[in-house]
Formats: structure tokens, C-alpha cells, sequence
């Protein structure tokens, strides 16, 4: 099922060419975050990055999203330009921090990004409606949104994510906060939302089992300077259930990129991981 | 199916900010008061008569009855007429005279409200008015009132638009707002600057423009930080009304009586009593208001001091 770097038909939905980012240029605190980066996702796909702190996952990431500009190379998103995708709303993101605004109810976050698209209050509505039964927190449509557990606060941010129906989904370890179990479920609603909205998927993350469980491709990465040592493919086919966590194949890839990130020094102290990494 | 949801929704609803029920808080109230005056009383009673003096300096007050009235006299004081040409009760001389500065205070506490929202607006969209405006805005509340009243009620004399020429009291209201814009300037600056990094970049990645952060983001987040705010311009204004009303000499207000009744303490001494009653009964109602508006406005918000669940 896994299609790989895609050539055939359509624009890939990340296209990422010989890029390199260099924060504090020509000062002392100069930080080759990025170096030589070549990455496509296809549509649909699901890639994970994973690597220590300091590799630049999430720097990748914003690139992609066009929060922060490459230094060279080139980003293309649904073969545009990041930065023309960014303003016509061809991705979604989501972070650690659900980030949602307590002053609004769960439907009216849910509804942002449509409001500021120019959406009619019926439709939007309307939208906002699917996307939570999407999540499965219809009935939460009125609460607050401090009224809600962590896992349900994650779920409602990526509806909101997923209303303008984006084909692409980038996500900075969005579950990294919640605990175990809520995690795992978050992990399998995930894919049956990705399944079911057809939307490829950038997912940044710390955990090698999380990886593995989701992604058709894990990406891993190494620091100093932020570079793709290896990129493995999980093939355990698009479906994945409770199962798949204990299958042997599940075991076998888990080791594959834990022995691939093997051999990085992991300094969690380290300034430039902290500047680079972890906003 | 509704039952068992809000049996499940109640169990994650946080606790909200515990009040005291409204009796309570009133009989807590009167019991302050009641201490207070009882405190006035015991004082008179056993203080001594001729003020008290420690290593020479006068430091206690006398607790003659041209001093310190009796509770009971100021009370009473209340239902007498104000003077022997006028036969009105006193209570509802400076119940007017309330409800007039009441009026201006409030005046005064939109003007500043206004610019100060305005003037936070401008420095958290740009850097540099900021770095240039803020500390003289610092300064300007070292600048004392009575230095300042003279002036704005000459300059207002000297406006005139039209047919329409500056009334007096608004000078008394302008100075009440330039108290009360300095807290609403500062707080709403704060709580323009408190959207997290992650919200900003989440209104970018949405492609919102600078206005739309503003007004979708911004401002709904600093409104926890405009409401303390408020409550001090909100005081602000008073004080600058009454303050103002003395300096500039405007009639009507209950800044005014307070000067006016002084003037008659040696034969009347319980009568000034009853104008500083009426100021601060000006106090809470202003306060009262702010409360109100607090409450509306963050009827469905988790407050600050609850841990934030994000």
C-alpha cells in the first residue's frame, strides 16, 4: 500500500528540495539547524520524523508550514509554494498545546479558521458540526473548552485543523502531553480520521513506537548539523488496529529505528536543541 | 442519554472561583462598619481630650466633639436641613451631589478606558511607540492634579466648535480619565502581549491578517487583564473627579460639599462627615458597576488564578 516518493499523477504533498536552514547567520549563535534536506510525501501518506532533541523535526516542520523561511532550497506544498499554500489553507496544524481559546465554545474554535476564510455563520455551523462528530465530541459542540480532558481538547484541535479540509496535516507531537492510554486511543483515532478524510500527514514526534504505528514512512534524523540519516518504511499495510501493537512485524520496525537512531548523542541540555527545537 | 452526559460533563467542569454567598458578604460588610464606628466611639472616649503628644509632636488626634463628632451626630446630621437658607435634608444634598460626580466619574472613566485601550492597541502593534510612548505616559501620572486642573479648564474654555463650546465639567471629567487611562493603558498592553507563541502561530498558519489576530486573538485574550485594570481606573476616576471638582471649583458635586462643609467644621463639625459619607458611597457604587461588568464579561471564562488546563 505504502506508494513512496510519488511521481506519478498530481503534485506531491510535500515536496521538500536541497533545503538548509541557518538561524543567527554570521554571529556567534550561528545554528545549522537544516542541512541538504530532500523529502517528498505523497498524497495520503503518513511520514513521521523522528530524531534527539536538536535534529530540526519541528524546525522541518514550520518550514513546511511556512512559519519560518528555508535559508536555500525550495518548499512545495501541493505543488505551490509554501507560502502561497499557506494563505490558500491547503494545510491544517496542530501542537503540543491544543491552543484553543477559552473564550470561545468548542464549536466556535472548531469554526476559526473558517471565520477568518469568510464563511457564512449557517455553513460554518454546519462544518463545525461534521468535523466534531468527526472527533466524536458532537455533543461537546457548546462547552468550553477548559471543560474538557486533555485528549478531548487535542481531538477538538484537530478538527479545527481539519475544517477548512485540507489535504495535508502537520503535526508537532501533538500527543506528546497526554498520557499513555489516552494516547494510544488518540493514535488510533487519528489514522480512522486520516483514513476517512483521505488527508496526508507530517507528524513530529519523540516516540519510536509511535512512530512505527502510524507511518507508512518514519524519517529519521540526526543533529548538529539537522540532516535525514535514514528513511524507514513500515510496511504493515494502511489498516492498523489494537493488533498491530503486537505484532511481530510492529516489534521489527520498532527495532529498525531504534537502531537507527542509535549512536546520536542525546544531550537533552543542549542550548542549541532547546533554541531550535522545543518552542 | 442527556442525564448520563451531564453527570459526565459536571464531573470535568473545574471548579469555579468560590464566593461568598451575597448575605454573607453584605453582613460582613456592615459588621466592618459597625467596627469601624465602634472603634471612632471608644477612641473619643478614652483618648485624650487635647490630642496627645509623643517627644513633642502632636501624633493623636483630640477627641473633643469640634474633632470627632459622635457617630450618632453624624447620623443624624443626615435627616437636619443643610443650613438655615437652605431647607433641604442634608442626605439629599449629597445624595445629588453623589449622583453628579457619580456621572462624571463615569465620564471620565470611558474617556480613559477608551484611550487607554487605544493608546495599548498602538503600542502592541508597533514596537517603537511603544519604547517611545511608555515612559511618558509613566511620567504623566507623577504630574500632580492640582497642577493640572487649572490648565485643562483653561484650555477647554479656549475650545469651541461651532455652537458647541466646552462645558466646564468636562474638564472635571477629563481630569478624572487622565487617573483612570494610565491602569487600562498598562494592563491591556500586558494582556495584548499574553497570547501564547503557539496561538500567534496558529492565527499565521490560518493566514490571518494582522487585524484579525488583533481582534480574534488578541483582544479576547487581554480582557482577563483589562478587568483589575478597570477596577483601578475605575477608583482612578473617582479620586480625579472629586480631587478635580475641588481644584477647579465646579458646583454640584460631592467633591464640592466636602470643601464647602469643611469650611463650617468649627460650628458644624459632624456636617463634612456627611460629604465623605457621600464620597465614598460614590466609591462602591463605582465600584459596584466595574463588578457587574467584570462578571458579564467573564461569565464563561476559566479565571486567572485557576491552573490553565492547555
Amino acid at each position: 500500500m505504502s506508494e513512496g516518493p510519488a511521481e506519478a499523477g498530481g503534485a506531491a504533498a510535500v515536496s521538500v528540495r536541497a533545503v538548509s536552514k541557518v538561524f543567527n547567520r554570521g554571529t556567534v549563535k550561528q545554528v545549522d539547524a537544516l542541512v541538504d534536506i530532500d523529502l517528498t510525501v505523497a498524497p495520503g501518506e503518513f511520514v513521521s520524523l523522528i530524531g534527539p532533541s536538536g535534529c530540526g523535526k519541528s524546525t522541518l516542520l514550520r518550514l513546511i508550514g511556512n512559519l519560518i523561511e528555508p535559508t536555500t532550497g525550495e518548499v512545495l506544498v501541493n505543488g505551490k509554494p509554501a507560502d502561497r499554500a499557506r494563505l490558500d489553507q491547503d494545510y491544517g496544524m496542530a501542537f503540543q498545546q491544543a491552543g484553543l481559546f477559552d473564550w470561545r465554545s468548542v464549536a466556535k474554535n472548531v469554526e476559526l479558521p473558517l471565520e477568518l476564510k469568510g464563511w457564512d455563520k449557517a455553513r460554518r455551523r454546519a462544518r463545525a458540526e461534521e468535523m466534531l462528530a468527526l472527533v466524536k465530541l458532537a455533543e461537546f459542540a457548546d462547552h468550553r473548552p477548559w471543560q474538557l480532558s486533555g485528549g478531548m481538547q487535542q481531538r477538538v484541535a484537530i478538527a479545527r485543523a481539519l475544517a477548512a479540509g485540507p489535504e495535508l496535516l502537520l503535526m508537532d507531537e501533538p500527543f506528546g502531553a497526554l498520557d499513555e492510554m489516552t494516547r494510544e486511543h488518540m493514535q488510533a483515532e487519528l489514522l480512522r480520521i486520516c483514513t476517512e478524510t483521505k488527508t496526508s500527514v507530517v507528524f513530529v514526534t519523540h516516540s519510536i513506537p509511535e512512530a512505527v504505528y502510524l507511518s507508512e514512512r518514519v524519517v529519521v534524523m540526526s543533529p548538529r548539523p539537522g540532516r535525514i540519516t535514514q528513511i524507514v518504511d513500515v510496511e504493515l499495510g494502511r489498516h492498523r488496529d489494537v493488533d498491530t501493537r503486537e505484532d511481530a512485524g510492529y516489534f521489527k520496525k520498532v527495532t529498525e529505528v531504534r537502531e537507527a537512531l542509535r549512536g546520536f548523542e542525546v544531550d537533552e541540555l543542549d542550548a542549541v536543541g532547546q533554541g531550535v527545537d522545543d518552542r | 442519554m442527556s442525564s448520563v452526559l451531564s453527570v459526565r460533563t459536571n464531573r470535568i467542569r473545574p471548579r469555579r472561583e468560590r464566593t461568598a454567598p451575597l448575605a454573607r458578604r453584605v453582613l460582613l460588610f456592615l459588621l466592618a462598619l459597625v467596627l469601624v464606628a465602634a472603634g471612632w466611639e471608644v477612641y473619643k472616649a478614652v483618648g485624650p481630650a487635647r490630642g496627645g503628644e509623643v517627644f513633642g509632636w502632636n501624633v493623636l488626634p483630640r477627641t473633643s466633639d469640634a474633632a470627632m463628632p459622635h457617630v450618632w451626630d453624624m447620623g443624624s446630621r443626615l435627616f437636619d436641613d443643610e443650613s438655615r437658607t437652605s431647607t433641604r435634608p442634608i442626605w439629599r444634598v449629597v445624595l445629588s451631589g453623589a449622583w453628579y460626580s457619580l456621572r462624571l466619574a463615569f465620564a471620565g472613566f470611558a474617556i480613559g478606558t477608551v484611550v487607554g485601550t487605544a493608546l495599548a492597541t498602538v503600542m502592541a502593534k508597533f514596537q517603537i511607540v511603544r519604547r517611545g510612548l511608555l515612559p511618558y505616559l509613566v511620567i504623566s501620572q507623577t504630574v500632580p492634579m492640582i497642577a493640572l486642573a487649572p490648565l485643562v479648564v483653561s484650555w477647554g474654555g479656549k475650545l469651541q466648535l461651532g455652537s458647541w463650546e466646552w462645558p466646564r465639567w468636562l474638564s472635571v471629567a477629563v481630569l478624572g480619565a487622565f487617573l483612570a487611562f494610565f491602569p487600562v493603558a498598562v494592563g491591556t498592553l500586558r494582556g495584548l502581549e499574553s497570547a501564547s507563541a503557539t496561538s500567534l502561530e496558529l492565527m499565521h498558519s490560518f493566514a490571518a491578517s494582522g487585524g484579525q489576530t488583533m481582534r480574534k486573538l488578541r483582544f479576547p485574550a487581554a480582557v482577563p487583564f483589562m478587568v483589575p485594570a478597570l477596577r483601578l481606573a475605575a477608583t482612578a476616576a473617582v479620586i480625579g473627579v472629586v480631587v478635580a471638582e475641588i481644584s477647579t471649583g465646579l458646583r454640584g458635586g460631592v467633591g464640592r460639599l466636602i470643601i464647602e462643609y469643611a469650611r463650617q467644621a468649627s460650628g458644624d463639625p459632624a456636617k463634612v462627615y456627611t460629604a465623605v459619607l457621600g464620597a465614598a458611597v460614590l466609591g462602591l457604587a463605582m465600584a459596584g458597576l466595574v463588578a457587574a461588568f467584570d462578571a458579564l464579561i467573564m461569565r464563561n471564562r476559566p479565571r486567572l488564578d485557576q491552573p490553565e488546563a492547555a
